[in-house]
């Protein structure tokens, strides 16, 4: 029975369609809808950034010109920028939405639903509004926050936190109880037993949910166009302004800039993740 | 031991409903921190709503923008290319999770994992390769331009309503895909064999088993990409076209480049009630989901050797994306 589940799904699969031709078919549709639609996005974001000029089938001029501009100046500070925040507001929505998710677990089961509700709140809102919403509060006393790099990242802290609640709260639901129950039965407080055994079994479950959480707010456009001052551009702001002006080309390199860190930092996350799912 | 009730028992009991005072003072700190960062501001947003420039509170703004034609067109605008939007994406995301499912190919997996890759991307980025696509210069017109020598070539809607349309499908069809992926790999496969062995042919199949199972998946998915599509900026700012505002557009040109903040609000709170009753709704389907796709699976076990791929709970949301 330990296996079962993928034999059983091999199956399957090969009686919706039996005929090969029909299969053949079948995949020639599916990669004529696929690579156009979202492998190509991708690719072309790529080439034009080594390129000067796109009026043919292909890009042309090619050169590292847009690259070489990223190393210095306004764009290498917009990437830094935009690490800074994703790292403050991934750790802080992390810490929010874990204590959240733990609390709520333990409430009774009407007062978790309109914990978990209020959490998740932020993901029906639009980002724009959150950033006015920001803006309204936080330009008049006590709190006067408007045009300083703590407000743009409250805004990305208050967007992700929904992520990093519900990942959390979708581990929690998973984790067996036995182990926090025998733990406590052998005599552990309650704050031990959250230490040394709740949070290492959730460790990768909190891994992941802090690379989706630096992940999005590395690519949070909307409320920083609201809030950024202008001596804190990220670098979705800096695209922007590359593109708004019609420098399609060094918009790209920025583009790439953003997607190859990003990944980097979701690699970098995903090793560490299997690293503690290990222990 | 000493009279203390240990944690397990403690939050058992609060399982089965009996609160103690303690759950509630933990759940404090986190709340208080979103009341001041989020839900605070958001009621001023409101306040500020029906709070008009000349001084007092009435609805007065309100009547002021719904009065104006600009806001009557980013509503149609707002909801007809979200619901363009979704449906979109619900019929490409099945079309495209159907095939990875149950026409499998070598690499369908890895495309299924390039597909999450999406959802850790910003969506922006999907309006501007799309300029190299079909932009005024790109591959699409470029070809064109080659081909028949012509001065420049036939596609030119990247800034109309229909370059928004195609970014968001692009954009929100893995958002559809994966729940539904992820409630095909729980699917019962008996009741699949039992209908081809009887002779059922694949589109009856899909039609009448398949399909009513993942219908709850592809509603959950339907709802959020809903919600999501109504509140995009990303993409419609990065078209640039002067005629396509929607809601959110309409609130960032109201606040920073007018500087009417209280007309600003207004709009904020009515796409605010539009996303977030949208989103009770998603909320409402939700559990049904949760029911149906862990009803499938072989229990506990079949859900970890998943690595929790299908996360019931998580439904459309990019809870993992990329990182696995």
């Amino acid at each position: 029975m330990a296996a079962a589940p993928l034999p059983a799904q091999e199956v399957c699969r090969t009686v919706l369609v039996s005929s090969k031709p029909a299969r053949r078919v079948l995949h020639v549709l599916f990669l004529a809808l696929f690579l156009p639609l979202f492998a190509l996005p991708l690719l072309v974001i790529v080439a034009a950034s080594f390129a000067t000029n796109w009026s043919g089938a292909l890009p042309s001029g090619a050169t590292l010109a847009h690259y070489r501009e990223l190393a210095r100046g306004d764009a290498l500070t917009a990437l830094l920028t935009s690490l800074g925040t994703a790292l403050a507001a991934s750790l802080a929505a992390l810490t929010a939405g874990t204590w959240a998710a733990l609390a709520a677990q333990r409430l009774g089961r009407r007062a978790r639903r309109v914990l978990d509700g209020l959490f998740l709140l932020p993901l029906a809102v639009p980002s724009v509004v959150v950033g006015l919403a920001l803006l309204v509060a936080f330009s008049r006393p006590p709190l006067l926050l408007n045009g300083t790099p703590q407000i743009v990242i409250l805004a990305h802290t208050v967007l992700v936190t929904a992520f990093a609640h519900q990942s959390v709260t979708a581990a929690l639901a998973r984790l067996d109880p036995a182990y926090e129950q025998s733990a406590a039965g052998l005599g552990a407080r309650p704050g031990y037993v959250l230490w040394r055994v709740k949070l290492p079994l959730l460790l990768p479950s909190l891994t992941a949910a802090a690379g989706l959480c630096f992940a999005l707010s590395m690519g949070e456009l909307s409320a920083t166009m609201m809030l950024y001052p202008p001596d804190w551009l990220p670098l979705p702001v800096q695209i922007f302004a590359a593109t708004d002006r019609g420098a399609l080309f060094s918009g790209a390199a920025l583009a790439v800039a953003l997607m190859a860190t990003t990944l980097l930092v979701l690699l970098a996350v995903s090793r560490l993740r299997t690293r503690a799912g290990y222990r | 031991m000493t009279g203390e009730p240990s944690f397990g028992a403690r939050s058992t009991a609060a399982r089965t409903g009996a609160p103690g005072s303690w759950p509630y003072l933990w759940a404090l700190p986190p709340l208080a921190a979103l009341g001041l960062v989020f839900l605070y501001p958001l009621a001023l947003v409101a306040w500020q709503s029906v709070s008009p420039e000349d001084g007092g509170h009435s609805l007065a703004p309100y009547a002021e923008v719904f009065a104006e034609t600009s806001f009557g067109t980013a509503l149609t605008h707002t909801v007809l290319i979200a619901a363009g939007a979704t449906a979109g994406a619900l019929l490409l995301g099945l079309a495209l999770s159907l095939v990875i499912a149950f026409v499998p190919f070598p690499g369908g997996r890895a495309l299924a994992r390039f597909i999450d890759l999406f959802l850790a991307f910003p969506s922006f980025l999907i309006t501007l390769a799309l300029l190299f696509l079909y932009g005024t210069v790109g591959i699409a017109n470029g070809v064109w331009t080659d081909l028949t020598g012509a001065s420049h070539g036939p596609l030119d809607f990247l800034h109309t309503p229909w370059g928004v349309l195609l970014a968001e499908v692009t954009y929100f069809t893995p958002f559809v895909m994966r729940p539904l992926l992820a409630a095909f790999s729980q699917m019962d496969t008996g009741q699949l064999e039992a209908a081809a062995s009887l002779g059922a042919r694949p589109w009856r199949i899909v039609r009448t088993v398949i399909l009513p199972e993942a219908l709850p998946a592809l509603a959950a998915g339907g709802a959020l990409v809903l919600v999501l599509c109504l509140n995009e900026f990303g993409i419609v700012l990065f078209t640039g076209a002067k005629d396509v505002v929607t809601l959110p557009v309409l609130v960032y040109s109201k606040a920073l480049l007018d500087g009417d903040y209280t007309g600003a609000c207004v709009v904020a709170v009515v796409n605010i009630a539009l996303s977030v009753a949208l989103y009770a709704l998603y909320r409402a389907v939700m559990p049904r989901t949760t029911r149906t796709t862990t009803a499938g699976s072989s229990g506990r076990t079949a859900g970890a050797r998943n690595g929790g791929r299908a996360a019931p709970r998580t439904g459309g949301v990019p809870h993992r994306a990329g990182v696995q």
